[in-house]
This record gives C-alpha cells, sequence and structure tokens, in this order.
C-alpha cells in the first residue's frame, strides 16, 4: 500500500504541474490567479499523499489544514482587492 | 508492487484515490482548454472539488476511526466549503472590474488564447 500511495503522489505531481502553463501564458490577471488556485489546492491533497508515504499522517494533516486556510485566505484577499473600483485592471498583460 | 496487501478497505481506498487522480486530471487538463475566463472557473471549481473529496474520503477510509480519520474530517468539510468560494469570489471580482464574457458575436475580446 506505500507504493499505491507513492506512486499516486508521483501522478499527482504531473497533473500539479499543469496549470502552470495557464499562469504562465494566461490572457488576464484573472486567469493566473485561477490557475495558482488550482495549484494550492491540489496541492492540499498531495501534502495528505506525502503523510501517508512518510508514514506520518499525524504530523502532516496539521500542514494540511494550515496550508489550505492559507491558501484559502489569500484568494479572497486578492479577489477582493481585484473587485474594489479604485483598482485599474488592465485585461491585457 | 508485491507489497499491496489485499483486503476489502484497501481495494476501497485504491478505487476512491483512483477515481479522484482521474477528475483532478479531468480539472487540469480544462484550465489548459476552456476558451474563456468563466468557463476556466468551472473547471477548477466543481471537478477539483470532486477529485479532491473522494481522495480523501479514500484516506479516511483507510485510516480507520482515529483521531487523524476526524482531522481528515475537518479538510474535508473546509475543502468543501472553500474552493467553490474561492472561484465564485475570483470570478465576481472579474465581472466587477469589467471582463467580458465570451459570447458569439464578441469576436475581438483580448480573453480568448
Amino acid at each position: 500500500m506505500d507504493s499505491f500511495f507513492l506512486y499516486s503522489a508521483v501522478i499527482l505531481t504531473i497533473i500539479i504541474a499543469v496549470p502552470a502553463y495557464r499562469v504562465m501564458k494566461g490572457p488576464t490577471v484573472f486567469d493566473r490567479l485561477v490557475g495558482t488556485n488550482a495549484i494550492a489546492t491540489k496541492t492540499i491533497v498531495l501534502i495528505c499523499l506525502i503523510g501517508y508515504v512518510f508514514d506520518r499522517i499525524d504530523m502532516f494533516v496539521d500542514i494540511t489544514l494550515a496550508y489550505a486556510i492559507l491558501g484559502f485566505i489569500g484568494s479572497l484577499t486578492i479577489a477582493k482587492y481585484f473587485s474594489s473600483e479604485k483598482t485599474d485592471v488592465r485585461f491585457d498583460d | 508492487m508485491s507489497d499491496l496487501m489485499i483486503d476489502f478497505t484497501s481495494i476501497l481506498t485504491i478505487i476512491f484515490v483512483v477515481a479522484g487522480i482521474f477528475f483532478l486530471l479531468v480539472g487540469s487538463v480544462g484550465i489548459i482548454r476552456l476558451p474563456d475566463f468563466y468557463s476556466r472557473t468551472h473547471a477548477t471549481s466543481k471537478s477539483d472539488t470532486l477529485g479532491m473529496i473522494l481522495i480523501i474520503v479514500g484516506l479516511i477510509i483507510f485510516e480507520g476511526m482515529t483521531i487523524n480519520s476526524g482531522k481528515l474530517g475537518f479538510v474535508l468539510l473546509f475543502i468543501l466549503l472553500a474552493n467553490p468560494i474561492g472561484a465564485h469570489a475570483l470570478a465576481r471580482a472579474a465581472y466587477n472590474s469589467g471582463l467580458k464574457p465570451m459570447f458569439p458575436d464578441n469576436k475581438n475580446d483580448k480573453t480568448e488564447g
């Protein structure tokens, strides 16, 4: 069962690397934000699987909770910043 | 893979984790392939949430009834609330700042790419 979690973590790492293309190429700034949000939320699952690979899930699940809360707060803060009317957003950067 | 212990919970865990990885792959391909920002938010909110729910349910089945299983349940509940809220907040911010959706008569927008 250890090798199954190891292979799952490797495949999930390859899947996480896919939205980095959208982060680099995205036409608007919101496309980049969606790409970073997707990477951050998939990393939560990857940290859980790494906890089972190292057999220390009691330590890694706390890291997972902290990382999930930090990513959520960051995403909401950036969305609120871009949603305000004083911010002038260019769509072609 | 000879050390793969074959019993019922292991088989159930493998089924859930493989299904979750499939849905996460669908979400990643959707972020690359979909034509518009507002359609990309669908890929990152719905498909990713389902994939993560499946994987963490599989890990809870593998763990059994321990304290770590309860913590994984809290992670599951938080993801279930936070991931669609984040995608919705980003889409609302984009709409408030004037990003137009892609319609068939809207040829000269700069959102396609």
